[in-house]
Order: C-alpha cells, then structure tokens, then sequence
C-alpha cells in the first residue's frame, strides 16, 4: 500500500470514527442518566441531516444547521416526556423494546415525509471536488469540518459536565440518584437534559457528515450499531474512552476495504461487536467497577 | 413418604462409616477485591446435626453460604461435601449432590402456584427431558403424577396444602417462608443450608420454625443455619460457629459461646459491666 | 389441565377447517395463499414467543434463523452442482439418492440436491449455528443480549446481501416444489409448491404443521422442562439452587426456537418459489418480536393467535405503507400500556395505565 492510500485511508478512518464516537457519547449520556440504551440513537443523526437539508431551502446554512439541531433537541424532549418518563422502573427488556418501537417511529415518520430519496447538504467549504493538500494526501475540507464539530462537542461537553452546575447536578443523578433528589436536584428534569443533549450532538454529527455520506431515512440503524459498538469497546459510560474507541473502530473499518469487499463492510464493525461482547463486555478500556460508577 | 424411609437407612448406613463429616471447609478464603470477606475458616458439619453459623452483620456470614452452594468461587481453600470436593461447581450441580438451600429474601417463582413451585423443587429427583416433555410421552405422566404427589404430601407437612393452586408471591410471608422450606425440602437433600429462616417472623412463628428445623433433623437431615434470631439458635442448635469480619472467632456448643468473652465482645462491645 | 388444552387444539383444528368451508363458499379461495403464509411466519413466532416468555430471552436477530433456513433450502435446490460431478461428495451424495436431476432451460443437465435432503441440512445447519453463537450469546443479559442478537441478525441479513451464491439483493427464485408424498391413485401428491392445484393441500399442510408445532411447545410448558424454564425466566438463583442447570436449558429452547425458525424458512421458501434479503432484515426481526409482545409473551394462545392474524392482515396489504409503522407502533403501545400482551388486560387496567402517564 502506498503512503499515500494509507493516509487517505487513515483521515477516513479518523473522519467516521469521530461520527461514531459523537453516536457513542450520545449513548453514553443517556445511559449514564438513566440505565436505558436508547436504540433510538442513530436516527436523531438521521433527523439532524433531514431535517437540516430541508430547513436549507428556506435559509442560508448556518441557520439552518442550528434549526435542525433545535429541533431535534425537541424531538429528544418530546421522546423522553411521552415514551420514558413516566415508566415506572420497567424492566430492562421493556426499555429495551420500548426504544426499538420508537427508533422505528421515528425511521418510518421520515420515510413518509422525505421518501426514499438519498439526500445530502452541500459542501460547508466548496463543492465535492475541492481539496486540499496535507503534504502529498489531499483531502476534502468537510473532513476537518467533522473532525472540529466532533472535537468542539467533545471539549464542550467535557467543560459543560465538570464546569457548568447542570452538568455537574446530571452527572449526580447518574452517579446516585436517590442522593441526587435528597440534593433537590430535579432528576427527571436531568433525564430530559439528557436525552435533549444526546439528540443535539447527533444532529450536528448529521449535519456535518450529510455532504460526505448522503442521509436517507434508514441511515439511522447501522450508525446505531456502530455508535453502540464503540460505546461498548471504550466501556459503557465512559465517553472518553468512546472517543478512542470510535477512531479506532473507523479506522479498522476503512482498512478493511483493503482487505474485504466493500459489501462486508459492515459485517465487520458488527464481527467486533460480537466479540467483544462475548470476550470483554466491558470493553477494552472498561471494567466493572467503572463501569458502575457512570461518569462522564 | 417413601424417601423418609430411605433416609433412615441412609442415616444408619452413615452411622457405620463414623467420622465422615457430611460438611466441611478446609481455610476457605474469599476476597473481592481488597476486601478479605471470608478469612481462613474451618469447620465440620456432622451428618444429622445442626450447626448454626452466627456473627454481626458483615460478618461474612451470606457470602460463606453462596461459597458452599456454589454462587460464588472461592479464592483459596476447600469445600467437601460427604467427601467429595465440591468447590468450583455451579450451584445446579451442588444441588445434583444432595444440598438444598433457602433464600433470605424470599425467591419463589412469580406466575407459578404454590405447589407449582414446590414441584420445581423435586427437579434433582425426576428426569424427564426436553424431548419426553414435548412429545408428552406416557413415562412422563407417571413421573409428574409422582413429582405431584411428593409435593402435594411436603405442603401439608408445613400446613399450608390449602393453598396448592394460590400463586406463590400472593401468599402471606410466613407461608411464602413455608413454601421455600417445602421447595428445599422436596428434594429429599442430605444437607440443608437456610438463610436466616427465622427472619421477619414473631415469637410464635419462630418458634414452629424452631419445632419444624427439629423435625426436619429427626428425617436424617443435616442443617447448617445463618441466623440472628439468638433465642432460636441457642434453642436448636447441636453446635454454633461465630464470625467476626470474616474469620472464624469459636466454635462450640450452646452453652459454651454464651459464656465466651469474645464472642459477647463483637456482639456487645468491650464492656466489662456486661456480665454472663 | 391437560383437558383444557386438548380442547384447544381440536377446536383449532376445527377453525381451520371451517375457515377453509367459508372461503369454498364465498369463492374467495385466494385467502388460502396468504392464509398458508401467515401459519409458517406463526411457526417462528411460536418459537420465538417459547423463547422469549418461557426462557426469558429476548431475540432481536431471529428473522437470521428463518433466512437460513430458507436461503439454505433454496441455494442447495436451485444451484447446479453439474461441474462437481465424479467428484467424491457428489458420488457419496448420489448414493444417499439425496440428488435430483433434471434439465434447465438451456437443455442442460442439472444436478441439484433434492429437497428433502436440502430441507434437512438447512434445518441442521440453523441448528447449529444456534448451538455454536448461543453458548456465548446466552452468557449475556439485558442490552447487551438484545445488541448482540441484532448484530447476529444484521451480519446474516449482510452476508445474503453481499454474497453472489445467495443471489444479492434479487434473492433466490425458481425455488421447485417439494415433495412430501406422491400422488397414490385419485390422490394427488402432497407437495409444498405454490402451485395453484395444490393450493388447498398447502393450506392443510401449513396449518398441519403449526398446530403439531404448538402442540409439542404446549406439550413441554406443561411439563417438568417447562415448570423449569419458568423458574428460571423468575428466578434464576433459586431454580439454579433447586438443580435447574439454567445454561444448558437457556441454550436447549434457544436452538429449538432457532429449529422452528428455520423450518418456517424451508417450508415457505418452498411454498413461495423463493426468497429475497428481506426475509433477514431487521424489520422483520422486530416485527417478530412485537407479535410474540402484543400476544403476551407467556400466553402461548395469545402469541400465536396474535401473531397469525396480524401477520394476515399484513400480508393482506391492510397497513399499507404503514406496515412497518403499525409493527413498530404496537411495540410501543404494547410495552408502554400492556407488557404482559394484549389480551391478559382488562380494559380497565389501560384506561388506568393511561391516566397514570397523562397525570405525570
């Protein structure tokens, strides 16, 4: 392989693996608030880029990038106040199938109102063609459009949870939330937050990732596979590590190509899924004592 | 009940092979972590003998159970059961062996009756497999009839035959407690671990417990309890082992732990002011 | 009990054949089709109801077991074997008759595995690719059972798509026939086809085989097996103290769902002429999942008329475009409002349930 295909593979592979760490943050978020895997996660990237390309027919991009990433927020609240918050401890396997119905609500609302249409932002910085050049790699500079939004919600998040006084009241709730109410902190407002929180960074991960990927209405499901897979890899609440893990699985994958037909490709995220759950379910960077403790 | 009769054999076929101790753990250890939970402790259950294990809370009395039923791995030491090493297997192969358990916390099967439940527990005593079971082969029926049977004569041992076809977890307490004792029971074990079976019971409640664990002794039934009801330990108990943070502090009789200043010293703290 | 049940399935079986009087009489026969359809998609949503109310399993991938079973069956019928021939497989294949020959519509010879031998390695090969994922995919509980399970579904669902022998996205079609009995005298053969003059038969056959299929599932509930899987679907501490060997039990019902499954595959593959991708997908998989929750999952009855009679007015075109909404629709519903099925509440409980989540 050339030093130059490695590199371009490399930058993809960085490039999605920053998508699916945002995916597995956004997991994570909820899971630290509430013990719930939100199977529902990959479509709010889905409804970032749908919604944000049909906002940009009435606005210039920016507005519209910051609507859809509103209203997706909505959506998350809308979720968690209609579906989940007045459950009363269900089981897990009832969560469980109770976010699976809602990320196909959510699948088959946008498939009636978008079609089946392929559809994609365009180019923050040019068109599909422009490039630049990194020694003797060139690169599209939507890549660094996603790798900064990744980075920037990452920095933000990581200040908002150990900075702001909300982050600090959701990371008690997580951590115990009887203790937390004892505190006064509204935990059923913090699970709001969360889920408004985890919606809003996967709507921008969507925006930004639209003009390379294309969004259509089932985009949502292999991201959620992939975004949980690196949520499990870097363990379970632990997002930092997701973010480790996330460049990691992208790179992997974007070698494979080499290696596998393209078609497999997404067998072989879902192959690493599986043995690390069967192996490690507390994934390389976890254990089962941190896990518990359900930090950011 | 047939299997009364077998157990009286058996108890004088053991009668002859003396020494051989039903229970026995030699310098079990188990630690999680930093924390040493159960400290080099030894002791021997003699067959057809109670032996109760007591201590203040923390003691390490619940995790020595899950070691000996198989809930949890030791981390050094042995465990013998009638002579054979039985630390490492799974709870469902201790069970195979002839040890029966209760829970602390109640555990019955929600969705099941009573008798239903009970009948759960003659599993180690029947056979009949996947295939018998869908293909609902005539040897099947005789064994069910059997297994009915058997449990159906274990509800009206503990007086509570009446509801049979109640679901188990709508039961009072004490007759959910009375359901749990019939399920272990059922199994015909040599050995029987109880959880604290005196727990969340009145005087007279603990007290049919105190006649039923002598009962159930006089059937050739070995017992080994946790308790911290002290009248009913004191009360039934051939001989007592007491823990303190994991170690073991005695292990005596009755009689003699009552007037052991260590023991009243965990229990009641260093005052000299308390006196036998 | 047992009386109760027997009641059941003769009453059933009497259903059926009504049903198939009112279609004869109304000449509306065309129902049969989809009729014969619903009862092999209710085969895998017995199966799955076993394992998911009685072992308390969830499985978010068993549209993965119906796909082999049935791409399996398909590939082995349809794919020519003609240039293996003087090899030693196809010789030891030959001798066990388990080859059929024919011409294709070239002319040419085509050498083909006959299809009850197909039906019999699909059925095996699902077997134990249940055995083999089951072991380590049993050990895991909650979330990360229901992700790995969809991940198995999903690599099934990826591996049909990509892969030339399984035909890709067009599937496998041509399927032939297969045959179960020939024709003795006036009796015509008995043969799973969609061929129309058959089409009775199929429907009898269909129906035959999902009645046999819950007998021998209500049949194991009411036994010392099933007293057993329930213990441990409540409790499994305690029914491991009481000598249930959980692990083993968990992984036994896990690969006779998997059989059921697959044996719905064969069957309406055959039934069919063929089978596409779809069958493997997740939505299908799901769909499964909410018939087995709005029937109740410990409700055998329940799954099972649930399952048929939905999976019928889908077929029927009734949701529309909506289908794949109306199944993800009443997993909610039925998770939010009646986690034990549809048909164990009174309506009483609903209205209450509701104004419980209108008040908070």
């Amino acid at each position: 392989m050339s030093l130059d295909l490695f590199f371009q593979y490399l930058f993809a592979g960085i490039t999605y693996g920053s998508i699916y760490a945002i995916v597995a943050i956004g997991f994570n978020i909820i899971y630290n608030a509430t013990g719930i895997i939100n199977f529902a996660q990959g479509e709010f990237v889905m409804l970032g880029g749908m919604i944000s390309i049909t906002l940009h027919q009435f606005m210039p991009l920016p507005y519209a990038i910051a609507g859809a990433v509103a209203l997706t927020m909505v959506i998350g609240a809308l979720i968690e106040i209609l579906f989940i918050r007045w459950l009363e401890s269900p089981s897990v396997m009832r969560m469980v199938i109770i976010t699976i119905g809602i990320s196909i609500l959510l699948r088959e609302s946008a498939l009636h109102v978008w079609g089946e249409s392929i559809r994609s932002l365009p180019y923050f910085y040019g068109n599909e063609i422009t490039t630049f050049s990194l020694g003797s790699v060139h690169l599209s500079p939507q890549v660094l459009w996603v790798i900064a939004a990744c980075a920037l919600m990452v920095g933000g998040l990581s200040v908002f949870f150990k900075g702001t006084s909300w982050g600090r009241e959701m990371r008690a709730c997580a951590a115990n939330r009887t203790a937390a109410i004892l505190c006064g902190i509204n935990t059923r407002n913090m699970v709001t937050l969360s889920f408004m929180l985890s919606a809003g960074i996967g709507a921008l991960a969507g925006c930004v990732m639209s003009p390379i990927t294309y969004t259509q209405y089932d985009s949502g499901t292999s991201l959620a596979i992939k975004g949980f897979t690196v949520a499990i890899l870097g363990g379970l609440g632990n997002s930092m590590a997701a973010v480790a893990a996330g460049i990691l699985l992208g790179i992997l994958e974007a070698f494979s190509v080499s290696v596998v037909p393209l078609a497999f490709q997404d067998a072989i995220s879902i192959s690493i899924l599986l043995i690390i759950l069967f192996i490690k379910p507390h994934g390389l960077f976890g254990s089962s004592e941190a896990a518990r403790l359900k930090d950011f | 009940m047939t299997g009364r009769n077998d157990m009286e054999r058996d108890r004088r076929e053991e009668g002859g092979a003396q020494g051989e101790a039903m229970l026995e753990l030699r310098s079990v250890h188990k630690r999680f972590g930093g924390l040493h939970a159960v400290n080099d402790v030894s002791f021997k259950v003699a067959p057809g003998t109670i032996k109760a294990v007591i201590g203040p809370n923390g003691a390490g009395k619940t995790t020595l159970f899950n070691l000996i039923a198989g809930n949890l791995p030791v981390s050094a030491g042995t465990v013998h059961f009638q002579g054979e090493e039985i630390q490492g297997k799974k709870p469902h192969q201790v069970a195979r062996l002839g040890m029966a358990r209760t829970f602390q916390n109640i555990k019955l099967f929600h969705g099941m009756t009573a008798l239903e439940c009970v009948m759960v527990g003659r599993h180690v005593r029947s056979r009949a497999g996947f295939f018998a079971g869908m293909l609902s082969l005539p040897l099947t029926w005789k064994e069910e009839r059997a297994i009915r049977e058997a449990s159906m004569e274990l509800l009206e041992l503990m007086q509570i035959a009446e509801f049979a076809d109640v679901e188990a977890t709508s039961l009072a307490f004490g007759q959910q407690r009375a359901v749990e004792m019939a399920r272990a029971l059922v199994a015909e074990p040599r050995l029987l671990l109880l959880d604290e079976p005196a727990a969340g019971l009145n005087i007279y409640e603990t007290a049919e417990v105190a006649r039923l664990i002598g009962r159930i002794r006089d059937m050739g039934i070995t017992v080994l309890l946790v308790e911290h009801d002290m009248s009913l330990v004191m009360d039934i108990s051939d001989e007592i082992v007491v823990l303190s943070f994991g170690s073991k502090l005695a292990e005596d009789t009755p009689l003699n732990i009552q007037k052991n200043s260590e023991v009243i010293k965990i229990y009641l703290g260093a005052d000299d002011e308390i006196s036998a | 009990m047992r009386k109760q049940k027997n009641l059941a399935i003769v009453a059933l079986c009497l259903l059926v054949a009504c049903i198939h009087l009112v279609t004869v009489l109304t000449g509306s026969q065309f129902y049969l089709t989809q009729l014969t359809m619903a009862a092999y998609y209710g085969l895998v949503i017995i199966g799955l109801g076993t394992l998911m109310g009685y072992a308390g399993q969830i499985s978010i991938g068993h549209a993965g077991f119906f796909a082999i079973g049935g791409y399996l069956s398909a590939a082995l019928t349809t794919r020519n074997l003609a240039s293996y021939q003087g090899g030693w497989p196809l010789r030891w294949l030959d001798t066990l008759s388990m080859l059929k020959t024919s011409q294709d519509i070239y002319g040419d010879q085509l050498i083909t595995v006959a299809p009850w031998a197909a039906c019999l390695c699909a059925v095996a090969a699902a077997a134990l690719i249940a055995l083999v994922i089951g072991v380590p995919v049993l050990k895991l509980k909650g979330h990360y059972l229901a992700m790995a399970t969809l991940g198995f579904g999903t690599i099934i669902y990826r591996i049909l798509l990509a892969s030339p022998y399984f035909g890709e996205a067009d599937g496998i079609s041509e399927v032939p026939g297969f045959t179960l009995m020939p024709a003795l005298g006036p009796l015509g053969p008995i043969m799973v086809s969609g061929d129309a003059s058959l089409r009775v038969v199929n429907y009898y056959l269909a129906w035959g085989v999902l009645i046999l299929g819950t007998t021998l599932l209500l049949n194991l509930i009411g036994s010392r097996v099933g007293r057993a899987l329930r213990s441990l679907h409540s409790s499994e501490e305690a029914a491991a103290a009481a000598g249930v060997d959980t692990a083993r039990f968990k992984l036994q019902v896990f690969v006779l769902s998997a059989v059921y499954a697959a044996i719905a595959g064969v069957l309406l593959t055959h039934f069919n002429g063929g089978i596409g991708p779809s069958e493997a997908s997740v939505m299908k998989s799901v769909r499964y999942v909410a018939l087995v929750a709005v029937g109740g999952m410990t409700n055998l009855w329940g799954t099972l008329i649930m399952g048929v009679g939905l999976t019928f007015l889908s077929l029927r075109g009734v949701f529309g475009s909506f289908d794949d909404a109306v199944f993800g629709m009443i997993l909610i519903f039925v998770m939010l409002f009646a986690p034990d099925g549809i048909l164990s509440l009174r309506l009483q409980l609903i209205v209450q349930r509701i104004l419980l989540a209108v008040r908070s």
